[in-house]
């Protein structure tokens, strides 16, 4: 099983959505069927509701494709983002549901 | 980002709306209490804070958003009918608008903002806030039998939010409307669901397509967690569960959204809102009853509550469309673009004057009807120019209602305000400089002229008392009167204060004008009282300086007992006049053509100061000897008959010139001194013509006539 990982630098929001929504897009495809793709948080400045939507697209390809997506390490932004949302069951989820 | 936009400028916008808001928002509180039905200002009222809180949101001022917000929650009370809007929440009101207007003026000179909570005069307005919300059960109008909660306390509510896929596009975050939910009360469970988000191939990375299932408890009402997502409204399906509901609403619920039931009943299972146990026993008995009845349970939940949804949305919708489609009729002009239009328009009547008179002295007739023409037209510009600066004084006006409410409230008198001839249009520098010296008429009317509620009741009049404001136009004035119906001014002791400070010179017989204008002289007050509005003895001398700088007029005129009206009289605008032009050996004098009203031949022969004017004593005045003209009088010598204030008196001239448009230059300061002329003007060959000053003239003619009018007396005897 291999894994990558991609990282997002500053901020995870609308203005980057589309961008980066392609770059996550290639990142997963370049990962080998059954792997597992770490997106490592650790330089997000910065998240809103477009950068949450964009994680929770991602797990799902990456499931439906049969590879996996778990976040390697989330900065504070990503965090505080995370516990006003609950998140961190979804993307624990994620993890497990692949394996 | 695509789309930058210059933060600057949108926030000057805010600013200047915010000011209009809250200048609204005042004007509601102050009719407020005169209205049969006051829902409609109280609707207002309360639209100006919620649009002030959404705005200063979106520019991040957290102070104005916390410290509106709470006087929003107020009025979402009020109209609610659960807070009456008495006359203490009223000055409370406006003692919250005027510390928002503090606020925002901060904004505007870029400084820090204060926190409202550690400014001594905001936590102080936020108790007394705090007071209309605290004695509340805050769940009354939406379960009143609720066995679940304490009356008044936290109660969980349960909140389903589906978002448009416009939301993020728009430029809204739900995460702030979250953010914002937090600031209410505490989000005891958030469910994010991912059912929507598709995967990456599919999704639309700027759409919106999340959704949230909220746990919640709050101690606020279910409209103020409604107007927690105002602004989203429009994009988004928000369904709110009050607290103690019914295991049936949360089926109704599951209904209404896209998941599927069994995903639903799990999350609502996870956010604690129902149990298990009782999410299975209700569905249970759902699926054994009757369908029709099923159909049924569901089309009562959509006539009942979505109705209220949608019409909420609708009228929120319709209200800023409907007030951007009358703002979208004038456009903001900077005041000093104007003044530059105005100014060249100047430049151009003098050019046109200089050009007409060329074409006259070369005797082209063509030339001279084109310029005949050319100055036709710029003279409809000067019109039309001036008329850009032409405001309509009712906002003038709208300002003193709250000076006449909070004075009178002060000095414990009930008084209204009476405003009539608000659409009377003037120049816009005059409407500035017009203000203070109004509201000081305006507090000296409440302070002085109204009396106490028990002495007016003791002359047999109503106990509230009535401060008017007048507007109108009058030959090429506006007249602006401030009246009272209080006790008028007193004669004897008004006269005999000016005897005692030297005014007066003893045993002369004084007009009542003539007496009344003597509270206009510096350092005189005859209040036995001084109170802290008026009646320092300073104020009316600065009044009449200051309206008189702006080359108007004032006058009183007084009833013992029925009340006093002071006139203010001021030119339409201090740039441009039309004026009529006169000569005097070899000067040429303007007297503005509003004032003239006829020009009669004079024979020159009498040596008297008047003259017969169709049986009436016209007194006159003659040019040449007030302004030493050199030179003998022409033969035929001219009367222009000018008016003023209803009065009329002549002006003896040798020649008659015509009219022609005058652009006023102020005098300099050395000439500051020279009585009866108001301002120079530039003539079309380059001369200079002064400005004669009517009303001054006006005061000389009439001491003439008063000699006039006691020979005259003797004439009809004679006959």
């Amino acid at each position: 099983m291999t894994s990558s990982t991609f990282r997002i630098d500053g901020e995870l929001t609308i203005y980057r959505a589309a961008e980066l929504a392609a770059a996550l897009k290639a990142a997963l495809a370049a990962v080998a069927d059954g792997g597992a793709l770490q997106v490592d948080l650790s330089e997000v400045t910065e998240v809103d509701c477009a950068g949450v939507q964009l994680l929770l697209a991602a797990r799902r390809s990456a499931v439906e494709s049969g590879r996996s997506l778990c976040l390697a390490s989330r900065s504070a932004a990503v965090d505080e983002v995370f516990s006003l949302l609950q998140l961190s069951g979804h993307f624990g989820d994620a993890v497990a549901a692949a394996h | 980002m695509a789309n930058e936009i210059n933060l600057d400028q949108v926030l000057q916008t805010f600013i200047v709306e915010a000011r209009e808001l809250l200048e609204d928002m005042e004007a509601a509180l102050l009719r407020v209490a005169d209205e049969a039905d006051p829902r409609e200002s109280i609707n207002a009222i309360f639209r100006a804070a919620h649009t002030i809180k959404g705005s200063s949101g979106l520019f991040g001022l957290d102070a104005i958003v916390a410290f509106t917000h709470v006087a929003e929650s107020v009025l979402d009370r009020v109209r609610d009918g659960a807070v009456t809007l008495d006359e203490s929440l009223v000055a409370l009101m406006l003692a919250s608008g005027d510390y928002i207007g503090r606020m925002v003026d901060t904004v505007e000179r870029a400084q820090v903002q204060g926190d409202p909570h550690a400014d001594p005069e905001g936590v102080a307005l936020l108790a007394r806030l705090q007071a209309y919300l605290g004695a509340r059960d805050p769940f009354a109008a939406d379960a009143p039998a609720s066995p679940v909660q304490a009356p008044g306390g936290p109660a969980r509510w349960h909140l389903s939010l589906r978002f448009g896929p416009d939301v993020l596009r728009n430029g809204m975050d739900p995460l702030s409307f979250i953010r914002y939910l937090a600031t209410l009360g505490e989000i005891e469970h958030v469910v994010t669901l991912p059912d929507a988000v598709p995967a990456l191939e599919a999704l639309d990375p700027e759409g919106c397509c999340l959704g949230f299932e909220i746990a919640f408890v709050t101690a606020v009402d279910k409209a103020t967690i409604e107007n927690v997502f105002e602004f989203v409204i429009d994009d988004c399906s928000l369904r709110i569960v009050p607290p103690g509901s019914q295991v049936a609403r949360y089926i109704d619920l599951i209904q209404s959204l896209p998941e599927g039931p069994s995903r639903l009943g799990e999350i609502l299972v996870r956010c604690g809102s129902v149990t298990e146990h009782e999410l299975e026993a209700a569905l249970r008995l759902q699926a054994e009853s009757a369908p029709e009845r099923r159909i049924g349970a569901i089309l009562a939940e959509q006539g009942t509550v979505a109705p209220q949804v949608v019409e909420a949305a609708l009228v929120r919708q319709r209200q800023p469309k409907e007030a951007r489609g009358t703002e979208s009729q004038s456009v903001r002009v900077d005041a000093d673009k104007l003044d530059r239009l105005i100014n060249l328009v100047g430049e151009l009547i003098i050019a046109t004057a200089g050009a007409g008179l060329v074409a006259k002295r070369t005797r082209n007739l063509e030339l001279m009807e084109r310029n005949s023409t050319l100055a036709d037209l710029v003279e409809q510009v000067r019109d039309s120019a001036l008329q850009l600066r032409m405001v309509k004084i009712g906002a003038t006006f709208n300002r003193f209602k709250r000076v006449v409410h909070d004075v009178a409230r002060e000095l414990g008198k009930d008084i209204e305000l009476a405003v009539s001839g608000e659409d009377t249009e003037l120049d816009k520098t005059v409407v500035e400089k017009i203000g203070d010296p109004l509201m000081h008429l305006v507090r000296n009317a409440i302070d002085h002229g109204i009396d106490s509620p028990e002495r007016r009741a003791a002359r047999g009049k109503p106990a509230t008392g009535t401060v008017s404001l007048n507007a109108f136009h009058d030959s090429g004035s506006i007249v602006i009167q401030v009246g009272d119906d209080g006790g008028g001014l007193d004669r004897d002791r008004i006269l005999a204060k000016g005897l005692e400070r030297g005014l007066v010179e003893p045993g002369r017989a004084m007009s009542d004008a003539e007496v009344y204008a003597l509270i206009f002289e510096p350092g005189f007050s005859t209040a036995e009282q001084i109170t802290n509005l008026s009646g320092r003895g300073v104020g009316m001398d600065v009044v009449r300086r200051n309206i008189e700088a702006l080359r108007g007029n004032v006058a009183i005129a007084s009833e013992p007992g029925r009340g006093t009206t002071v006139t203010v009289r001021l030119p339409l605008t201090l740039a441009i006049i039309n004026g009529f032009q006169v000569g005097v050996g070899k000067s040429v004098f303007v007297v503005p053509m509003d004032m003239v009203d006829e020009c009669i031949e004079f024979s020159g022969e009498t040596r008297q100061d008047y003259t017969d004017l169709r049986g009436q004593v016209l007194p006159f005045i003659r040019l040449r000897d007030l302004f030493d003209v050199p030179g003998r009088p022409a033969a035929r010598q001219n009367i222009v008959v000018v008016k003023h204030a209803g009065q009329k008196f002549g002006l003896v001239v040798d020649a008659l010139m015509g009219e022609a448009q005058t652009v006023i230059k102020p005098l300099s300061r050395m000439f500051a001194q020279v009585r009866g002329i108001s301002g120079s003007s530039i003539l079309g060959s380059g001369d200079v013509a002064l400005i004669l000053d009517v009303p001054l003239l006006l005061q000389g003619a009439q001491e003439a006539r008063g000699s006039a009018v006691l020979e005259a007396g003797a004439v009809p005897a004679a006959q």
